[in-house]
């Protein structure tokens, strides 16, 4: 066993990264599918609202987190799926949330550092019980995934069809957001609020510049999520610096190497008929 | 008013009509969207649904899906009242636009066709390969499936999403649109799949459009809506001087040269004067 892995805290670490890493790539695959990344922001900002305020209280900021960003994606699903006047709508309510969390924090000027905290992550403060729930969590999001996945799907690419065939577009919507604000409630464990998009968004929209097959690019966004995650544990318990950190920058320096490569044409997806068809003779 | 049902019921008893709508009118915010229409679809047809924007033709196949209730008038779908995510009804929504950064191959697209609806992960399997398989063979996309669809051409994933509304071997198809943004030649290809699909499977059709043209040769049926109201008949029938004045309540002008028709008016080109 690798010296690191001797300590428990460290253990903790890399199971609950692991656990959230792979559930934050299979919901981010939708999320950058259907372009609610801005939603998935939103919902991580207005946590940190719900974690300040659990701490004012004194109650766990995961409880705090998971019922503000629920109601909050219960919000935005009840304004359907029409992407227009949208985002003005999650700016205002993400706005107001921000203001609650900053007031929040001032009322409880004693520990700053547990705004630190909310912020940034704390995955090296991770106790076994902290493991558990979000071992619970992530099960239940991916199993949550799972049963909407194919009609979510099909209104995330073809959603007139998809509305014409029975798909009921405001429910998956709005369910699909609760899974959303579950996983990013989880994820803010590890990496915090400001940095959601290196687990959430980065390893999924890398993974899909490298295949328009569905569950290799699903696979592909698991991998690089777990391998990130890993790789800032690793190198946070050897320099001492945030593991957030190192995690942020490894999600963004692989999707910035792969799109490096794919347009270099090195690797990425290859047209099957690479050629326009042949002009035929009768152009008129 | 009244809508001419200029066309011959079919000689073939056998034949119960697809579609039949009934004195239809549809309100849309208090607005007569569709103004009393009558018509009736039988198995086979290829149906043209011709009109400007706004005189209602998107109304008429949300109406058709289920998705728009009738305000007066009745709509019944091979025999039975309307129903929502009806199964026997095939549809291609107007042109989307397909994102390079989120790709998907319209080979998984197509499938989603079939069960896309259900609750469940997609898995894979020989039986739905094959269908796909099939399906795009029969509108000729099997070269590009498993390309990103946001890469092809507007003619290609026109017919990716073809397939997709065949999947299911629906007895109605609905297309919106599948002509706009196209070139000549992507047209005529697109309405000789179209009209192929038709004559092979016996099914009916209601292709939507702006113009005639392209339709001319291969539709039976035209029906031409403006301001709510339509007319049915063969295009002989419907695209004539007196039946689209009467429509318009307009002066219109049909004039036909080299197998081409234009519909203009004589009033046309405005009356502002120095």
């Amino acid at each position: 066993m690798p010296e690191f892995l001797q300590w428990s805290f460290m253990q903790n670490a890399f199971l609950t990264g692991t656990i959230i890493a792979t559930v934050a790539a299979c919901v981010g695959y939708f999320v950058v599918l259907r372009h609610v990344a801005f939603a998935g922001h939103a919902l991580s900002h207005i946590g940190f609202s719900g974690a300040a305020g659990a701490v004012l209280i004194g109650i766990d900021p995961l409880w705090g987190l998971l019922a503000f960003t629920l109601s909050a994606a219960l919000a935005m699903g009840l304004l359907g799926d029409r992407l227009e006047g949208r985002d003005v709508a999650i700016g205002i309510v993400l706005a107001f949330a921000l203001g609650l969390g900053i007031l929040f924090l001032q009322l409880y000027t004693a520990y700053a550092s547990e705004a630190f905290s909310i912020l940034f992550g704390t995955i090296m403060g991770i106790s076994r019980a902290e493991v558990v729930t979000s071992l619970i969590i992530g099960i239940a999001v991916l199993l949550g995934l799972g049963v909407i996945f194919r009609p979510l799907l099909y209104m995330s690419v073809n959603p007139i069809a998809a509305e014409a065939g029975g798909v009921p577009l405001r429910l998956l919507s709005a369910l699909f957001l609760l899974l959303v604000a579950l996983a990013v409630s989880e994820a803010v464990l590890v990496v915090g609020v400001l940095l959601i998009f290196a687990l959430l968004i980065a390893p999924p929209a890398t993974a899909m510049y490298l295949t328009p097959r569905i569950y290799p690019a699903l696979g592909i966004a698991v991998v690089l999520g777990v391998l990130e995650t890993w790789f800032g544990l690793i190198m946070a318990y050897y320099t001492g610096y945030s593991a957030s950190f190192f995690i942020a920058t490894a999600a963004v320096a692989a999707y910035l190497l792969v799109r490096l490569l794919v347009w270099r044409g090195v690797i990425g997806i290859r047209s099957t008929r690479l050629t326009a068809q042949p002009a035929t003779a009768d152009a008129a | 008013m009244a809508v001419r049902e200029a066309q011959q019921q079919p000689a073939l008893a056998q034949d119960r009509p697809i579609v039949e709508v009934e004195n239809v009118t549809v309100r849309l915010g208090g607005r007569p969207v569709l103004n009393d229409l009558s018509f009736a679809i039988y198995p086979g047809d290829f149906v043209g649904l011709i009109g400007p924007n706004g005189a209602g033709k998107t109304t008429l196949l949300r109406l058709l899906l289920g998705l728009v209730p009738p305000s007066n008038g009745t709509v019944s779908l091979f025999g039975h009242p309307l129903t929502r995510g009806n199964h026997r009804v095939g549809y291609v929504p107007q042109h989307q636009t397909f994102d390079e950064t989120s790709p998907l191959r319209g080979r998984d697209m197509v499938a989603l066709g079939i069960d896309g609806f259900r609750l469940g992960l997609p898995l894979p399997s020989q039986e739905k390969t094959a269908k796909v398989n099939r399906v795009l063979r029969e509108v000729g996309a099997d070269a590009y499936a498993d390309s990103p669809i946001a890469r092809l051409s507007g003619g290609e994933q026109q017919r990716l999403m073809l397939a997709q509304a065949l999947i299911g071997d629906p007895d109605l198809l609905l297309l919106d649109e599948p002509l706009a943004n196209l070139d000549i030649r992507s047209r005529r290809d697109v309405v000789n799949i179209v009209c192929s699909v038709v004559r092979q499977r016996n099914i009916a059709v209601i292709l939507v459009a702006h113009d005639v043209n392209p339709l001319l040769g291969s539709m039976d049926k035209v029906i031409y809506l403006a301001h709510g109201r339509g007319v049915i008949g063969t295009p002989d029938e419907v695209v004539q001087t007196d039946v689209l004045t009467r429509l318009f309540g307009f002066p219109v002008d049909v004039i036909r040269a080299q197998g081409h028709i234009l519909v203009t008016s004589a009033e046309e080109g405005g009356e502002c004067h120095a």
